[in-house]
Order: structure tokens, then C-alpha cells, then sequence
């Protein structure tokens, strides 16, 4: 089988805010279509990490490049879900998931069939008139979910997007994520403090060290789909990565 | 735990409505009866928004139930008390005082002589780990030492009874499991008995004697279960994995 290009290389990837260096030295790839989960020690600069990801913050040295060109949010489709809830607040759920559509100018046939497409998979079909003071946290984040997937974007990032949920809802969202993932093809960055979810999620897991933060291992995660999180082998590789991290 | 240990605290058909504007009396506790044991580490869960916040704020005194009487230690509560502390998931500490001052609050309000209240804010202050930044204020610290000071504050009035109200809901999953730990720990050098509120299963049954399942609005008990797992507990071990499916399978999850 021939050998695809990568869908994101990242060469020397250094940030340093002043003197204090964050970033150092971080070389990887990540294939086309692959769902990587990017776990470290709590403080360990994973939001400074993905914020370079998207020059959301300049990086100080090295390079990204996706689809084999520096990256620039302008040119690539990229979007961005915040382990804060950031739905547009003036905006109903239907509004909402439609944003990204119009920025970008997709005709309105294509957008309207998005949109309904998206609202069905999140199940908030009944809500689409509501705004978002009218909704639940995890409700939130399917608006978030919805909106970032009605894009069909190249490469989704995800900032803990599930951090404040219980365990119950969190399967039920992730669930949801790995059906958009499924049915998209969309490469997504994850990242989690939360190692059960990384498990849960991952093809596979990229552990960072503490500050400065470099790439410790990058290990795969072969276990079919739906994973069990009380099977033998789903606890193995969830002890495994813990004693990579664990600090506490 | 068992049968013949003393009962602390009881709840005696309970019931707490709220009138909210616009849509009349809503009934958030419904003929509530539930009893608490002299030590033990009781933790209250069930879905968001089901209640039991408002069970501790009548446990604490900050609201009275609109029927049925709250028993502690002999008498029925009517107001708030220093025999009840207080952990709250936002912290609540003051940001003007320094963690000694925080920590020494109540003692002070209590009128406990300056020398006395400081060696007592000190060993409490040394239990939760914080020896070294007495000086330091609130604003400076991290949340989960935000909450060290939060559990040594309430400690140092040296209650009967400890009211945790998801006091780890905005820490991360790490810094949650390290103070879970500590709480084990500290729970055990200083055994009080622990009402501990949560929506996370997990917390749950890694720190709970016995574990009270609540159900949605007007809250009840829906299910009762003692947790055997010697401490420290792993929760990976199959036993912990196969109680925290089985009583959150329990839960009125909502969307």
C-alpha cells in the first residue's frame, strides 16, 4: 500500500512565553483521519500546545505544516471546541450550528442539509429555537459538537471538552463524537486530563512530560470499537498510560 | 460499618419547596428520612439539579425545611452552627484574608483566644498540607489548595459533622484523584463524619462507607449501598469498576 502523506507534521515546535520555555523541541505527524489523544500531567502546557497548533499563539520556533503547507486557519479548514461552553449566546441552537456554514459561504441548500443532518446526530432537533441560556452544560456542548462538525473541517481540535461532565453523559457524548468521526472521516486532536476517556476514544495516545513539555511516547491503541472500559485489556492500557503521567 | 454505631444526625419526613415567580411552590425535597452515623463517610449522589445541595444547606442551617425536622446530635437544627462545617464547591474563602486567616476564622468569631486558635489553625493547616504558605493569600494558590484551605477552615471549628458540596467539581481529573486522596487521608488522621455531595460515580465509591442513591426532583433516597472496598482503593480493580455500572445504572441520568 503506498504510503499516504501525513495529514499534520509538526518539526521543532517551540513557545516560549518570555524566558520561561513551554514548549520544546516537539516533532510529530499525524495521519489523515486519525483520532489522537494528547494526555500529560495537569499543567504540563496542553492548552499552550494546541493554541500554537492553530497559531492561536505564534510559535517561537519550528514548524506546522497541514496537508504539507504551513498551517493558517484562513486557508485550511480547521475548527476548535473549548473546554469552555462558547456557544454565541445571541444566537438560537439552529443559529448556532449554522455560523460556521455562512463564514464560509456554502450555498444555502448544502448548509440547510448540514445543519439538519448535524441537529439529528447531536439530538437536538426539538431545541433548535432555543438559546443557550435555556440549555444543560452537556446540551452546550453538543451545540459546540454540532457546529464544529456541520463544517466538515480537515482537522478538529478539542480542548477537554467533556472535563465537567459525569462519567454517564461523558460516554454519551464521546459515543456521539466517535459516530461524527466515523461518518466524517475528520482528523481529530483530543485533548483530556482524563486517561479512561483517552482510552476510550483514541486510535492513538500521545503522552507529554511536564513543562517544558516535550513528547514522551506515542503509543497505539488497537482495541476495537465499542471499547469496554472493565475489559482486561482496556484496564492494562489505562494503567499503562497512568504510570506515564501520574504525579499525584 | 455497623448497625450499633450512634446515629448523628436523622432526617425526619423532610420535605423543602422553593417558590419560584411565575410558577408557584416547587417541591425540590420530598418526606426525606435518612439517617447518618456517628464517623462515617456518607456520600450523596444523584443528578445535577436533583437537590442535594439543598440537603446539605438544611444539614448546614442555611435553609429550614418547609416540613419534617432535621436531627442533630439530639437537637433539631434551626440555624447554622460551628458543630457543622462547611466546604463549598466554589471555595468561599475570603481573598482579603491570608490562609491563617481564613483557617482561624471561626475560632475567632467563637471568641477563642488568639494563642489557642492559632496553635489549633496551625494543626490543621499542617494536616491539609499547606505548612508554608500560612501567609499566603487565596488568590495566590491553586485550586485544589484553594480547597485544602476550604476543608482545614471548616475542620478548625472542629465539627461533628463535615458538608462537602462537590467540593473537587472544578478540578481537574488528576488534581481531583491526588485530593481524593488526601481527603482518605485526612478523614482517617482526624475522623469526623463526612456528608459528601457529588455527581461523579467514580469520587463516589472511591471515597464513600455507604452511598446514597437520589432521585430527581422532589428528591428521595432511590437506593442505599455500602461500599467495602478496603482503602486505599484502585479504580481499576474489578470490584470498583463493576459497583460504580452498577450504581450509576441507578441514576435519573438527564440529557
Amino acid at each position: 500500500m503506498e504510503k499516504k502523506e501525513p495529514k499534520v507534521v509538526v518539526n521543532h515546535l517551540t513557545k516560549k512565553f518570555g524566558d520561561l520555555l513551554v514548549l520544546d523541541d516537539l516533532n510529530f505527524e499525524v495521519q489523515e483521519g486519525e483520532f489522537l489523544c494528547i494526555v500529560g500531567p495537569t499543567g504540563c502546557g496542553k492548552t499552550t500546545f494546541l493554541n500554537s497548533l492553530t497559531r492561536l499563539y505564534e510559535p517561537t520556533a519550528g514548524e506546522i505544516l497541514v496537508n504539507g503547507i504551513p498551517v493558517d486557519p484562513k486557508k485550511q479548514d480547521i475548527s476548535y471546541i473549548f473546554q469552555e461552553y462558547s456557544s454565541f449566546p445571541w444566537l438560537t441552537v439552529e443559529q448556532n450550528v449554522r455560523f460556521g456554514l455562512e463564514i464560509k459561504r456554502v450555498p444555502k441548500e448544502e448548509a440547510d442539509a448540514s445543519v439538519e443532518e448535524m441537529l439529528d446526530i447531536v439530538g437536538l432537533t426539538k431545541f433548535r429555537s432555543y438559546y443557550p441560556s435555556q440549555l444543560s452544560i452537556s446540551m452546550l456542548q453538543r451545540v459546540a459538537i454540532a457546529r464544529a462538525f456541520a463544517t466538515k473541517p480537515e482537522l478538529l481540535l478539542m480542548d477537554e471538552p467533556y472535563g465537567q461532565l459525569d462519567i454517564d453523559l461523558r460516554f454519551k457524548l464521546e459515543d456521539e463524537l466517535l459516530k461524527l468521526w466515523k461518518k466524517t472521516g475528520t482528523t481529530v486532536l483530543f485533548i483530556t486530563h482524563n486517561i479512561e476517556e483517552a482510552v476510550y476514544l483514541s486510535q492513538n495516545i500521545m503522552v507529554l512530560t511536564n513543562k517544558p513539555t516535550s513528547v514522551k511516547t506515542v503509543l497505539h491503541n488497537p482495541l476495537p470499537l465499542p471499547r469496554d472500559v472493565m475489559s482486561q485489556e482496556f484496564v492494562d492500557l489505562r494503567n499503562q498510560v497512568t504510570d506515564l503521567i501520574k504525579w499525584w | 460499618m455497623s448497625e450499633n454505631k450512634n446515629v448523628l444526625i436523622e432526617f425526619r419526613h423532610v420535605d423543602k419547596e422553593f417558590d419560584k415567580p411565575e410558577e408557584g411552590m416547587y417541591k425540590v425535597v420530598g418526606d426525606l428520612n435518612i439517617q447518618v452515623r456517628e464517623n462515617e463517610f456518607l456520600v450523596l449522589f444523584g443528578p445535577g439539579q436533583c437537590g442535594k445541595s439543598t440537603i446539605l444547606n438544611m444539614i448546614a442551617g442555611f435553609e429550614m425545611p418547609t416540613a419534617g425536622e432535621i436531627i442533630c446530635d439530639g437537637k433539631a437544627v434551626d440555624r447554622p452552627g460551628p458543630e457543622r462545617g462547611m466546604v463549598f464547591q466554589n471555595t468561599a474563602l475570603f481573598p482579603w484574608l491570608t490562609v491563617m486567616g481564613n483557617v482561624e476564622y471561626g475560632p475567632k468569631m467563637q471568641g477563642v483566644k488568639k494563642e489557642e486558635r492559632r496553635r489549633r489553625a496551625q494543626k490543621y493547616i499542617d494536616l491539609v498540607g499547606l505548612q508554608g504558605f500560612e501567609n499566603s493569600f487565596p488568590v495566590k494558590l491553586s485550586g485544589g489548595m484553594q480547597q485544602r484551605v476550604g476543608i482545614a477552615r471548616a475542620y478548625c471549628n472542629e465539627p461533628l459533622v463535615m458538608l462537602l458540596d462537590e467540593p473537587f467539581g472544578h478540578l481537574d481529573a488528576q488534581t481531583r484523584y491526588l485530593m481524593q486522596d488526601e481527603l482518605t487521608r485526612i478523614w482517617q488522621a482526624e475522623k469526623r463524619t463526612v456528608i459528601f455531595v457529588t455527581n461523579n460515580i467514580e469520587e463516589a465509591v472511591y471515597l464513600a462507607d455507604r452511598i446514597l442513591v437520589l432521585r430527581n426532583c422532589p428528591t428521595g433516597v432511590k437506593a442505599e449501598y455500602e461500599i467495602n472496598l478496603p482503602r486505599p482503593r484502585n479504580y481499576t480493580d474489578p470490584e470498583f469498576l463493576r459497583l460504580r455500572r452498577e450504581i450509576d445504572a441507578v441514576v435519573d441520568h438527564t440529557l
